[in-house]
């Protein structure tokens, strides 16, 4: 339609495509104007009736962000995997879990959270590379069989990490100067008698985003401007043609595994000590890192970010606003992204 | 070809090895032990198998004259896991009596299994929905560990009357078990005049309860704080991180050791919160006393056992005192043993336990607070002893009926 109209009258066409981005943008300053009032004003009583409280909905985007910086840091790692090696790891979420528990025993022996941090990220790396080299290696090209051995690597796992920290809920305590609550530039309500109250929020969460967002930058970096990237990116299009022309690619997967597992581990340490350690924490990390994955593309580190933001989200909105099914919302979501675009919202048709 | 060859001998071995130990070793009888060994309830069903055989210790390992044999089956706490859990101790290890399960929606799935199998006979382990036996009983279920409404009783009087609580927010999981413990709060608070303007109910294993506690109103005088196991640390340490302010009331497993021993920011929270339950950990009485020391033999007991512990123990004195008395015969489908079970009136380390007609227990409740013992330790200091509750709470049955099934919206005084 536009296309034809625009063959036959130029410039008057031209115009009108103008008027359309521009009505987009105007949409767009129009939405965000809406959020920034929502944030700053002070919320009349209907708003209230409709949406519990400012520092409910506030609190939730909040919580949601915070969420989706944790579900990043996991799914960027499995999403790293698979785009290169198509290798669905279904062990991601075991080596999250084994992160947090090492990191939590690092930061008891050692009395310092960076400490259990550091290790979490390090010894995953080196678990990663010895599964590289020790189980897939050898399955190399065989899809089915690899995925089959991640899911048996995750049951013996599971229950190897049972036996050793029991069922015992752990949390790793955060330093002093991470923990406690920071007032935002916020007010959520003025007091009968004038006095503003300002929104109250976990300094360590706010952390936890930054920290997504600066690895974020770095594995975008490290993918788009760097040499390894580039090799990492000819795999994920060809591989045969990237070791053709010289390069090992049995080194760059073994690097790119490592990688995946260490963001794994430090997720495990990060997420253990803003929320906590338990068995039945790995199912839950690799199913929502295969939901954010699905939803925002496999093999695509964009895509991680935005399907995590998606789904913490509404993670976190579907818990304030409607309990009973905000568990489905997530799905609901997986499931429409797959009927209009199964490659996920960032992917490539494979 | 191979392959088939090789599951077909599985196969066979599976199927027929069972059967076979049954003949072979006629001086046993088999128990099945239910309980959640994975999951987020993992902790509670390790303790409980601690109180299982504590019981089975107790009797030195016999009953009716025979050898027990324990057999475990492992659930998540959801009702499919239970149920299918149940099915494998019942169709292929052949157990004719099982002990369990844990946790509340696994107690109503399994009891509507137990239809399926007469002459089996189900004891519970912990769950304690309402409806497990309260409404379309079965006839082989038996529950000596009391239900969810009833472990409440006397929390919402002392909280209105003593603590001067007017208004409460209640915070739950989305199921059965909660939904029963809010109802025995509510019952007593509403009544005395309390009003409960937000009730949260979350999801089992949600981990993130930031934003609940943000939507919870800032003028109640306190949270009814009804979560168990990983979940109830994640929301106290998550309402420590809030700064939360107003005072908190615990539901039975809330404040059981389960969470009280858990490693975090907990302590200044918890310290002080009233809760009600079947045990109390400082409770004098020389029958409990020494309940605890026979548990805290068993391996990796916590300082004083859990209610899971407790609930389980019950259930298996109850099952051993009645092998003993039909001498271990179970041949006739298991009627004497029933007929038995139904009958048992005992002492437990919290008193006298007996069953009504639903064969749902009728035992004594404790009003307890938080507090810090010698070793540092948190324990449930012994408040009030409320003695022989039944699953009516006191109320004519048909009245009791009349104020519907538990559920989200009931009961409701806002």
């Amino acid at each position: 339609m536009t296309d034809s109209t625009s063959a036959s009258k130029g410039p008057l066409a031209q115009s009108a495509t103008l008027t359309t981005r521009q009505l987009a943008w105007f949409a767009g300053l129009i939405a965000v104007g809406i959020f920034i009032w929502l944030v700053f004003a002070q919320w009349p009583d209907w708003l209230k009736g409709l949406l519990i409280s400012k520092k409910a909905f506030l609190s939730a985007i909040l919580n949601g962000l915070t969420l989706a910086g944790l579900y990043f840091l996991v799914a960027s790692g499995f999403t790293l995997v698979f785009g290169l090696m198509r290798n669905v790891n279904l062990a991601h979420g075991s080596l999250y879990l084994l992160g947090a528990y090492i990191g939590y025993e690092a930061a008891e022996l050692t009395g310092y959270w960076l400490v259990g941090v550091a290790a979490g990220f390090l010894v995953l790396a080196i678990v990663g590379l010895i599964m590289q080299i020790v189980v897939f290696r050898r399955l190399e090209g065989d899809d089915l069989r690899q995925t089959l051995v991640t899911i048996g690597i995750s049951v013996v796992a599971a229950d190897l990490m049972l036996a050793f920290w029991g069922g015992n809920t752990y949390q790793i305590l955060t330093p002093d100067w991470l923990s406690g609550a920071i007032k935002l530039p916020v007010v959520t309500a003025v007091r009968s008698n004038g006095t503003e109250v300002f929104l109250v929020y976990p300094f360590y969460r706010l952390v936890v985003l930054a920290a997504a967002i600066v690895i974020g930058i770095g594995l975008w970096l490290l993918i788009n401007r760097t040499r390894v990237g580039s090799m990492i990116r000819a795999g994920v299009d060809d591989r045969d043609m990237l070791s053709a022309s010289g390069v090992n690619v049995h080194f760059v997967f073994a690097i790119v595994f490592a990688l995946g597992a260490a963001l794994a581990g430090l997720a495990g340490v990060v997420g253990g000590s803003a929320l906590s350690v338990a068995p039945g924490e790995d199912v839950r990390y690799l199913l929502a890192s295969l939901v954010v994955v699905i939803v925002g593309g496999m093999g695509s580190i964009t895509g991680a970010a935005v399907g995590a933001l998606i789904i913490g989200l509404a993670e976190q909105i579907g818990l304030v606003y409607f309990p009973t099914y905000g568990v489905v919302l997530t799905f609901v979501i997986m499931v429409v992204t797959l009927a209009l675009r199964p490659q996920g919202i960032m992917g490539r048709s494979l | 070809m191979i392959n088939k060859r090789t599951l077909l001998a599985l196969a066979l071995a599976t199927g027929l090895t069972a059967p076979a130990f049954a003949v072979a070793q006629a001086e046993s009888v088999k128990i099945g032990l239910l309980a959640t060994f994975e999951g987020a309830f993992a902790v509670l069903g390790e303790d409980s198998a601690r109180g299982a055989m504590t019981a089975v210790e107790e009797f030195d390992g016999t009953a009716g004259g025979k050898d027990i044999e324990i057999v475990r089956g492992s659930s998540d706490a959801s009702p499919d896991s239970a149920v299918r859990a149940a099915r494998k101790l019942v169709e292929q290890d052949g157990v004719k009596i099982l002990v369990g399960p844990l946790s509340g929606d696994e107690g109503i799935a399994v009891k509507d299994f137990a239809k399926t199998h007469p002459d089996v006979t189900f004891i519970n382990g912990s769950s304690a929905a309402q409806d497990t036996t309260l409404r379309d009983p079965a006839e082989n279920f038996f529950r000596f560990s009391t239900d969810g409404a009833q472990w409440m009783a006397g929390l919402g009087e002392y909280v209105y009357d003593e603590k001067g609580y007017r208004s409460v927010a209640t915070v739950a999981e989305d199921y059965s078990f909660p939904y029963t413990q809010v109802f025995g709060f509510m019952a007593a608070f509403c009544k005395a005049g309390g009003k409960v303007p937000s009730k949260s109910w979350v999801p089992i294993g949600n981990k993130d309860y930031s934003s609940v506690i943000a939507a919870i109103p800032d003028e109640v005088d306190a949270i009814y704080v009804a979560l168990g196991g990983a979940d109830a640390v994640n929301f106290l340490s998550q309402y420590n991180d809030a700064g939360g302010q107003a005072p908190l009331i615990g539901g039975s497993i809330t404040v059981d050791q389960t969470v009280l021993t858990a490693k975090g920011k907990l302590r200044d929270v918890l310290i002080g919160t009233p809760a009600a339950g079947p045990t109390a950990d400082t409770n004098d009485d020389p029958a409990w006393t020494k309940f605890v020391e026979d548990y805290k033999k068993q391996e990796g007991a916590f300082p004083s056992p859990s209610l899971f512990a407790h609930a389980y123990y019950v259930g298996m004195k109850a099952a051993i005192l009645a092998l003993n008395e039909v001498e271990g015969d179970l041949s006739d489908g298991g009627e004497k043993f029933r007929a038995a079970l139904a009958d048992l009136e005992f002492e437990t380390p919290t008193g006298m336990v007996s069953l009504d007609e639903n064969r749902n227990a009728i035992a004594d409740i404790y009003l307890t607070e938080v507090t810090e013992n010698e070793n540092g330790e948190l324990v449930n200091k012994l408040i009030k002893t409320t003695p022989q509750v039944n699953q009516t709470l006191g109320i004519d049955r048909d009245e009791f009926m009349a104020l519907g099934a538990v559920s989200r919206d009931n009961p409701s005084c806002e």
